[in-house]
């Protein structure tokens, strides 16, 4: 493969990695020129990761409109059992009542892992087959863009937020669990003359610490499904080697699918859950 | 690998999805499988209860088979009272029967003994006068003697 085309190995792994994009510019729409502008837009992430969403959300849809209590069908058995998982996690992670954090654990433990599992479709055929179509780059893993994962994340880090403030009032959120947090100057017995010197401390860790929340939420995401997504393009340039070795890596990353898209949603859980908790 | 408008496309998809998953999938899902947890558990009390009115009911049959056993075991008892006392009723019957028919038997043989003998003394005496009138050839008068001849049979 790794003569395809006449490309050498870079130029192999840099069309690889690189997102079918279309972008507006002085001179109109632009396609595959976009780098640094932000009013881009990555097609194929967006494409898979709607196409799949819409697959997922017709199948559950489907299962859902045809479910029976006495006879039910092999689908919605299986269906069944992922509500009753997700809902098993949510409820052992979460106590208060919240109508939206079950589905939208369920959305993105199943989505983000049909997200991941383009990864186990072999490198070349979607992207060669595009190609053939006159579509010059293909990027089939919407996980390995960044823009999909940190879409994700912030909307989860603007529900933490929401929940915060909902539950704790503005106040209670910025101040009593910003500010008086880690260091209570309080239970320090601190003079009030300093409480703003250890409340501005307090609050740069504890704004780092939320802050963190959606970022290793989407890099850990990216960074694993990328490294993944780049080993496949590795082995595929080495010949005949590549048969076993890609075997053996689709079936280790079988197991790096399905976790990391358990550890988005189960993180997911315990930050909102989080956030409706009082300290 | 640039941040783009992506990020944004990928958010509202996400809403969109995940309004859908709460709105159309979820609810109805839950629903069935709470109904049916609902229908097992009622299943499994009903089944429970059949099993206690079948300990009940196995009971009631064995008081009754008890108290079955009791009353025959009494009828049966009874009744061999009763055919006992039939038994024994035939018996005295019998017995008494017995003894009136030797009665009546003995008195018959003793009658008959008597118009035997008396027979035999009739004809005793009629021989006696017979030898009488032989031994004596002349005719006694059977009536003037009658006296005379009836003490003779009874003396015989």
């Amino acid at each position: 493969m790794a003569s395809e085309g006449g490309k050498t190995s870079s130029e192999y792994i840099t069309h690889h990695l690189q997102n079918l994009q279309v972008c507006p510019t002085d001179n109109g729409w632009v396609w595959n020129d976009c780098t640094g502008n932000f009013l881009g837009i990555n097609v194929d992430s967006i494409f898979f990761a709607v196409f799949l969403g819409i697959g997922l959300s017709w199948l559950f849809y489907r299962v859902a409109k045809n479910a029976t209590v006495k006879n039910p069908s092999k689908t919605q058995a299986v269906v069944e059992l992922l509500v009753d998982f997700v809902d098993t996690s949510v409820r052992e992670t979460f106590h208060g009542e919240n109508k939206l954090i079950a589905p939208l654990a369920i959305t993105l433990l199943c989505w983000v892992f049909l997200m991941n599992l383009m990864d186990l479709v072999p490198v070349d055929w979607l992207p060669s087959l595009a190609h053939a179509g006159g579509i010059e780059y293909l990027k089939v893993v919407p996980t390995t863009d960044p823009n999909i994962t940190f879409g994700m994340s912030i909307s989860v880090f603007i529900l933490i937020i929401y929940y915060s403030i909902k539950i704790k009032g503005v106040g209670g959120f910025f101040v009593g669990e910003l500010m008086m947090n880690p260091l209570n100057p309080k239970d320090l017995g601190v003079p009030k003359i300093f409480w703003p010197f250890v409340m501005a401390f307090n609050f740069i860790l504890e704004s780092v610490a939320l802050l963190a929340k959606p970022l290793s939420l989407s890099l850990r995401l990216f960074g694993n499904l990328y490294a993944g997504e780049l080993m496949f393009i590795l082995i595929a340039l080495l010949g005949l080697w590549q048969l076993p070795l890609h075997f053996g890596w689709a079936v280790f990353h079988i197991l790096i699918i399905t976790l990391q898209a358990y550890i988005f949603m189960i993180l997911t859980i315990v930050y909102l859950s989080q956030a409706h908790e009082h300290h | 690998m640039d941040i783009n408008l992506t990020l944004i496309g990928q958010t509202i998809a996400m809403i969109v999805f995940v309004w859908f998953c709460m709105k159309f999938v979820w609810p109805p899902i839950v629903g069935i499988i709470e109904e049916r947890q609902t229908q097992i558990a009622d299943g499994l009390a009903a089944a429970e209860k059949g099993t206690r009115a079948l300990d009940d009911a196995r009971g009631k049959v064995d008081e009754m088979v008890g108290d079955a056993r009791t009353q025959a075991r009494q009828i049966i008892d009874q009744a061999n009272q009763r055919a006992n006392a039939i038994v024994e009723e035939a018996r005295n019957d019998a017995n008494q029967e017995r003894a009136r028919i030797l009665a009546s038997a003995q008195s018959e043989v003793e009658q008959e003994v008597h118009r035997a003998r008396d027979e035999l003394r009739g004809q005793v005496a009629t021989v006696a006068i017979a030898g009488a009138e032989k031994i004596l050839a002349r005719e006694i008068d059977a009536n003037a003697h009658r006296e005379l001849l009836d003490q003779l049979a009874r003396e015989i």
